[in-house]
């Protein structure tokens, strides 16, 4: 199946998601790595507020190039980084957060069962990053640019982003790893030959 | 004519080398992901080789980047004996890459392994990292390979014992199950058999210079048939491309040892070359 979805999500829209679907997102999104997640979590633990909501977020595993120029901040490239780095942080994010859906690259072991009724993993092409580029249609803004380019919040508004695929969904269904077990059987199952 | 060359001429000339490494891929790579996108079932891989085929065409097409992760900038130079540059060639070549992050640009990546304080220019101790071979001959020839940390990450070496050939195969598959989709697949694989422990390693790395339409040899195709079986497929999730291609380098080494190294190279299987120099 084929869905076109906008933000802010709500939980029925990514309650019908199966894995395997095909997701276009337009709204908003916001970018956040390993520092902003660590920087999130840490402000939660000591209960402040964060300077964006993230009721109904999108968030996407990203560590843009931007280029500042006179009418403010260009998206030169920006596509999907590894998703793993942030697989340990990601279930205490979704306690505290209502985020819906994670876009990034090459899944994210163990966290199926913190996205269950909650949020979706989505998984956004690796390397693409002329073509999010293209679909990123303005920088609205940037938080916590002292961490650096790559890992500070930008808030993106995107049109059509993606294909995106549900690579995890909000039943607990995990694609990636299928297909790893499925990897791991074929190739133990060539070492007895 | 002189066969010596202009300074600034050659920083130009390797600083748009890096333009077009960065932008372009070249037209085997292009081919291989086509084909493998004609005869992929799986449509969720195929929306994935879609995706990649557009993205390949709109870098092309806007001059910029076609992935975030511009890497580092990896050199082989073929030095012809008779050739004469009349400057420090190592420190244009730098000096090109900081020229290039600048106008690209490219993302800053270079980084002090230990600090972990950016250079900011792609430059810094060792980095550009650039190989020397002397040829005979007249003629300079300068290959740039960006190379991202994705799939550099999930490759792997292993100094296996002198009787286990027959465990290279498997060394192979067991680097590819354990990256799964995080390198993004479909997969360039070079390996080097033989050498040293560093010998082993660059082999594998030059094997991944080959065309992608340059013949395998019967071992090459069982490792790219036995990969593409793994049912890993593009970006991890599922499919019946995994790999585009395996590379085979090998060197002599000791009778005690047998050095395998398996270097993993993204979709975006990226280089460029340009000879300077008269033609022989």
């Amino acid at each position: 199946m084929e869905y076109h979805l906008q933000t802010p999500l709500k939980l029925e829209d990514i309650e019908k998601l199966n894995a395997g679907d095909i997701v276009y997102i337009s709204g908003e999104i916001l970018t956040a790595r390993d520092e902003a997640h660590a920087r999130i979590l840490e402000m939660e633990e000591k209960g402040e507020k964060l300077p964006f909501s993230l009721a109904g977020a999108v968030i996407y595993h990203c560590g843009p190039l931007m280029q500042q120029t006179e009418s403010g901040w260009k998206v030169v490239s920006a596509g999907p980084t590894t998703s793993g780095r942030m697989s340990k942080m990601t279930p205490l994010l979704l306690k505290a957060h209502e985020v819906r859906a994670i876009i990034g690259k090459g899944g994210m072991k163990g966290v199926a069962d913190a996205l269950k009724n909650r949020c979706v993993y989505l998984a956004y092409t690796g390397g693409c990053a002329a073509l999010a580029a293209e679909l990123i249609k303005e920088v609205k803004t940037v938080h916590w640019l002292d961490l650096g380019m790559p890992e500070a919040i930008w808030v993106l508004r995107v049109e059509k982003f993606g294909p995106l695929i549900v690579g995890i969904d909000a039943k607990g269904k995990d694609i990636f790893a299928e297909v790893r077990e499925k990897a791991e059987k074929v190739f133990e199952g060539m070492k007895k030959v | 004519m002189s066969s010596k060359i202009n300074r600034d001429t050659f920083i130009r000339s390797i600083a748009d080398l890096l333009r077009k490494a960065e932008i372009e891929l070249p037209y085997d790579v292009v081919d291989a992901l086509r084909k493998a996108e004609a005869r992929e079932e799986n449509q969720v891989a195929k929306s994935q080789l879609q995706a990649i085929l557009r993205n390949i065409e709109l870098a092309k097409n806007h001059g910029v980047p076609m992935c975030q992760d511009t890497g580092i900038m990896i050199f082989f130079a073929e030095l012809g004996t008779e050739f004469q540059s009349g400057f420090d060639l190592e420190a244009a070549i730098r000096e090109a890459v900081t020229l290039s992050t600048r106008e690209i640009p490219l993302r800053p990546n270079a980084v002090d392994p230990l600090t972990r304080k950016n250079s900011g220019n792609n430059t810094g101790a060792g980095i550009p990292d650039i190989h020397w071979k002397l040829v005979p001959g007249k003629q300079l020839k300068i290959t740039v390979a960006p190379k991202g940390a994705g799939s550099e990450n999930m490759s792997a070496l292993r100094m296996l014992n002198p009787t286990e050939t027959g465990s290279i195969k498997n060394f192979v598959l067991e680097t590819v199950v354990n990256a799964g989709g995080m390198p993004c697949p479909p997969l360039t694989l070079g390996v080097g058999i033989g050498g040293s422990f560093d010998k082993a390693a660059r082999l594998a790395k030059e094997a991944l210079l080959e065309p992608l339409d340059s013949p395998m040899n019967d071992f090459e195709k069982e490792i790219l048939d036995a990969v593409n079986a793994l049912g890993i497929g593009c970006m991890g999730l599922g499919g019946s491309t995994t790999a585009l291609a395996v590379h085979v380098k090998t060197a002599h080494c000791h009778t005690a040892s047998l050095p395998v190294a398996v270097n993993i190279q993204c979709w975006a299987n990226r280089h460029a070359s340009i000879v300077f120099g008269e033609e022989e």
